[in-house]
C-alpha cells in the first residue's frame, strides 16, 4: 500500500478500526434485536423498532451537543477543523434525527392507528429536525462558506440551548391537553432486563457508527477544503 | 507562485507590542504578511504595506485585485485571517474600536439614511463617535463641503454628487486621522472633484493620511505621494514617474481612449450638480 | 453601564425616526396581521362557542408572523442604505447595536399589536383588556425581538432572505408561542391553565436567556 500519498488524511487507522467494529456491533445487534429480544406481550413483533427509535433519538441530541461544542470552539479558535467537525455532526445528526422520526412515525401507525401525536419527546425531536435543518441549509444559502460556517455556528449554539426550553415547554403543554397515548420514548423506563440490556447494547452500537460516521464526514469536509483551494490557486496562476 | 493556504495560519502575530513600536517609528499604517481570502477565494496574501503620516497614498489595480478588500481590511470592516495591520498606532483586530475612532471612510455606499436630512444623518454618527460639542462642528463640516443650503434636505433627494459630499463630510466629522477613500471621485462633477481635491490637500498638509483607491489613474497619479499597484494580491510601490514609464500605465492608458485623445485631464465628468 | 446605554437609545431613536418618516414597516406588518385573522376566521369558523378554544392561536400567529415582517423589513432598510455598515465602523459595542435595533424591533411590533388587539377583540369577540394578557403580550413580544432580530441579521446576508428567517425563528420560538397561547387562553377566560404560574415565567426565563446569548453571537454574525 502505498504510504507516500500525499491525500490520504493520517486518520486512516482510526476509521479502520470504527468501521470494523461498528460493523460487528451492527451485526450483533440485529441478531438480539430479532433473536434474542422477547416479544412485546402488547404490542408484538411491531415493538422492536423501538430499538432502532431510541437509540437514534438519543444519539441525535446528543450530536446536537457536538455541534453545540464545535460551534463555540470554531467562533472562539477560528480553527477551521472544528467547523469541520460541527458540519459533519450536524449532517450525521440531521440524518439520525430524520431516521428517529421515520422510525417514531412507522411504530405509530400500527400502535396508535395514527401517523403521528404531538407528545412531548417525538413534538421535541421534531423541532430538533427543523434546527438541524436551520443549520445546514444557513451554510447552503450564505453569500461564502466562510460566513456560512459562522451563521451556522451561531445557529447551533443558540438552537442547543433552546432545545431543553422546548422540550419542557411541550411537556407542560401536553399536562395541559393530554392525549391518550404515550410515545414510544417514554417506554424506555418501564422494561425488562432482558430489554433494557439490549437497548443499551443497541445505544452502544449506534454510538459507535455516528462515530465512525462524523470521523468520515469531517475528513472528507478536509479533503473537499483542499481541492476548492487547489482550484482557486490554479485559475489565479493559470491567469 | 507560492501557494498560501490561510486557515490554516494562526493569530496574528504583533499586536499591542508592535504598536507601540509603530507609535515610536510614527508610521500611519503597517501591515505586515496580512492574508484575507473570501471563502476559499485568496484576494491578498503576504501583503505588506508603510505609509507615514501627511502621506498620501493612491492604490491602483484592476478590478478584482483586492483594493476594495485592502481599504476593508484597514478600516476594520474586513477581518484579515492572519496578519498584523496596524492603523493609527492600533491593531485592526484587538483594538479595533481605537482604529475605528481614528478613522474615516467613503466608501462604495454612503454608509447613510436617505429618509433622514444630511443634518440629521451627522447628528446621529456624530453622537455615536461622541463628537463634542457636536453641533458646532455638524455646521462646520456641512459648510466645508458646500452643503449648508441642503443640510435640512433628504438624503434621497439630493443628486449622486452631494451625497458623496455628505459621505465624506460624515467621514471627517470625528477629525480621524487616517482617511481611507474608495473610488470617490466616481460620478461627481468637477466643482465636487476640485472641493474634494483641496480638502485633501489640506488633510496631507496638517499632517494627517489619506488611502485612496481608485480607476482614474490620471487622477491618482496627480494627486498622490505615492502610487502603489496591486496585483496578484500584493502591493508594488512605485513613484509617479516609475508608474508613467512601466507597461502597465500603457495597458490603462489603451483602456480609456477618451482619455488619452483629450491630453489628460484629471477630472471625471459627472452630472452637473443641482 | 451609561456608554452602553447611549449608543443604544441613539440607534433605537434613529430608527424611529425613519419609521416615523416612511411608515411603511408598521402600516404593512399591521394589514398582514389583519389579513392573518381574517382569513383563519374563514379557514377554521369561528363560531362564538369555539372563541375562547381558538382566539388565543389565531392571535399569536398573526402577532408572530407580522413580527417577522417587522423584523425582516428592519433589517432589510439597514443593509439597503448601507446603514449597517456604516453603524460598524463607528467605535460602538455590537452588542449596543443589536440592542438598539432589538428594542426598535420590539417598539414597532408592540404598536402593531396594539393595534391590532382591538381589531381582533372585536372581530373575535372577546375581551381585550385584562393585565395578564397585556403582560403576556409584552413578554412574549421581547422575546421575538430578541432572537428574531439576531435570525434577521443573519438572514438578510443570505440569498433566500424571506424564506430563511421563518426557518430560523420559528423552530427556535416555539416555547414563547406555546407560553403565550396558553396565558392569553387564561386571560380571556379559557380556564386555568396556570398562566401567571407557569407560563410567564418560562417566557420570562426564556427572555432573559436570550438577552444574554443574542447580543454576544450577534458580533460574530456581522464582522466580514
Amino acid at each position: 500500500m502505498a504510504t507516500a500519498d500525499p491525500v490520504r488524511q493520517p486518520r486512516l487507522s482510526l476509521t479502520n478500526l470504527l468501521v470494523v467494529l461498528g460493523a460487528a456491533l451492527m451485526l450483533a445487534d440485529v441478531y438480539l434485536i430479532f433473536m434474542v429480544a422477547p416479544t412485546d406481550s402488547v404490542l408484538g413483533d411491531v415493538q422492536r423498532i423501538f430499538y432502532f427509535h431510541v437509540p437514534m433519538a438519543i444519539m441525535s441530541f446528543l450530536a446536537f451537543f457536538v455541534v453545540f461544542v464545535a460551534s463555540i470552539l470554531y467562533l472562539a479558535r477560528r480553527d477551521q477543523q472544528w467547523d469541520r467537525l460541527a458540519h459533519a455532526a450536524a449532517e450525521t445528526g440531521v440524518v439520525y434525527v430524520t431516521l428517529a422520526l421515520l422510525t417514531g412515525i412507522i411504530w405509530a401507525r400500527p400502535v396508535w392507528g395514527t401517523w403521528w401525536q404531538w407528545e412531548p419527546r417525538l413534538t421535541t425531536t421534531l423541532i430538533l429536525w427543523l434546527i438541524y435543518v436551520a443549520c445546514l441549509m444557513i451554510r447552503a444559502y450564505a453569500p461564502n462558506p466562510t460566513q456560512g460556517a459562522r451563521y451556522a455556528a451561531v445557529v447551533g449554539i443558540v438552537g442547543f440551548v433552546d432545545v431543553p426550553i422546548v422540550y419542557y415547554s411541550v411537556q407542560w403543554w401536553r399536562s395541559i391537553h393530554p392525549s391518550a397515548v404515550v410515545g414510544p420514548l417514554a417506554e424506555a423506563g418501564a422494561l425488562e432486563p432482558v430489554m433494557q440490556g439490549i437497548l443499551l447494547f443497541s445505544c452502544l452500537t449506534f454510538l459507535v457508527l455516528y462515530l465512525y460516521l462524523v470521523v468520515e464526514r469531517t475528513a472528507l469536509r478536509g479533503l473537499e477544503d483542499q481541492v476548492r483551494l487547489l482550484k482557486f490557486s490554479m485559475r489565479r496562476t493559470g491567469r | 507562485m507560492k501557494l498560501v493556504i490561510p486557515f490554516l495560519t494562526t493569530r496574528p502575530p504583533g499586536g499591542p507590542e508592535a504598536a507601540v513600536a509603530q507609535q515610536k517609528a510614527g508610521q500611519a499604517i503597517l501591515v505586515e504578511g496580512l492574508n484575507k481570502s473570501y471563502g476559499d477565494w485568496p484576494v491578498l496574501w503576504n501583503l505588506n504595506l508603510s505609509v507615514g503620516w501627511g502621506e498620501f497614498v493612491v492604490l491602483l489595480g484592476a478590478n478584482g485585485t483586492g483594493k476594495t478588500t485592502l481599504l476593508r481590511v484597514l478600516s476594520t470592516q474586513a477581518r484579515p485571517e492572519s496578519g498584523m495591520v496596524n492603523v493609527a498606532g492600533y491593531d485592526c483586530i484587538r483594538q479595533a474600536d481605537s482604529v475605528r475612532r481614528r478613522v474615516g471612510v467613503v466608501g462604495h455606499s454612503g454608509f447613510l439614511y436617505e429618509d433622514l436630512t444630511c443634518r440629521e444623518n451627522l447628528l446621529f454618527y456624530g453622537q455615536l463617535f461622541r463628537v463634542e460639542p457636536i453641533r458646532p462642528r455638524v455646521e462646520a463640516v456641512l459648510s466645508l463641503v458646500g452643503l449648508t443650503r441642503r443640510a435640512d434636505h433628504r438624503v434621497k433627494t439630493l443628486s449622486h454628487g452631494m451625497q458623496k459630499r455628505v459621505a465624506i463630510a460624515r467621514a471627517i466629522l470625528h477629525q480621524p486621522r487616517v482617511l481611507l477613500l474608495d473610488e470617490p471621485e466616481g460620478g461627481l462633477d468637477q466643482e465636487s472633484v476640485a472641493m474634494l481635491r483641496s480638502l485633501l490637500r489640506e488633510w496631507t498638509q496638517s499632517g494627517r493620511t489619506v488611502v485612496m483607491t481608485t480607476h482614474n489613474v490620471e487622477l491618482g497619479l496627480a494627486w498622490a505621494d505615492r502610487v502603489a499597484v496591486l496585483s496578484d494580491g500584493g502591493l508594488q510601490f512605485q513613484n509617479r514617474e516609475e508608474y508613467r514609464d512601466s507597461a502597465k500605465l500603457q495597458l490603462s492608458r489603451a483602456s480609456s481612449p477618451d482619455q488619452a485623445a483629450s491630453g489628460g485631464t484629471a477630472l471625471t465628468a459627472g452630472s452637473p450638480g443641482e | 453601564m451609561n456608554s452602553i446605554l447611549q449608543p443604544v437609545a441613539i440607534i433605537f431613536w434613529k430608527d424611529i425616526l425613519l419609521e416615523l418618516r416612511s411608515k411603511d414597516i408598521i402600516v404593512s406588518a399591521a394589514v398582514f396581521g389583519f389579513l392573518v385573522v381574517v382569513v383563519f376566521n374563514f379557514a377554521l369558523n369561528v363560531t362564538p362557542r369555539l372563541v375562547t378554544q381558538l382566539a388565543p392561536g389565531i392571535l399569536w400567529v398573526a402577532f408572530a408572523f407580522a413580527g417577522t415582517l417587522v423584523m425582516n423589513r428592519s433589517f432589510v432598510r439597514e443593509k439597503e442604505q448601507g446603514g449597517l455598515e456604516g453603524l460598524l465602523l463607528t467605535p460602538v459595542s455590537r452588542d449596543a447595536i443589536f440592542l438598539g435595533k432589538a428594542l426598535a424591533s420590539f417598539w414597532f411590533m408592540l404598536i402593531v399589536e396594539a393595534a391590532l388587539l382591538p381589531v381582533f377583540a372585536a372581530l373575535l369577540g372577546f375581551a381585550a383588556f385584562s393585565r395578564i394578557l397585556l403582560l403576556t403580550i409584552v413578554l412574549a413580544t421581547l422575546g421575538f425581538a430578541t432572537v428574531g432580530t439576531l435570525f434577521s441579521a443573519i438572514a438578510v446576508q443570505t440569498r433566500s432572505r424571506e424564506i430563511m428567517l421563518p426557518v430560523l425563528f420559528f423552530p427556535i420560538i416555539l416555547p414563547v408561542i406555546i407560553g403565550a397561547v396558553e396565558a392569553s387562553s387564561q386571560a380571556i377566560g379559557g380556564g386555568a391553565s396556570g398562566g401567571i404560574s407557569r407560563w410567564l415565567p418560562l417566557i420570562g426565563v426564556f427572555d432573559a436567556l436570550f438577552l444574554v446569548i443574542c447580543p454576544w453571537v450577534f458580533s460574530f454574525v456581522v464582522e466580514e
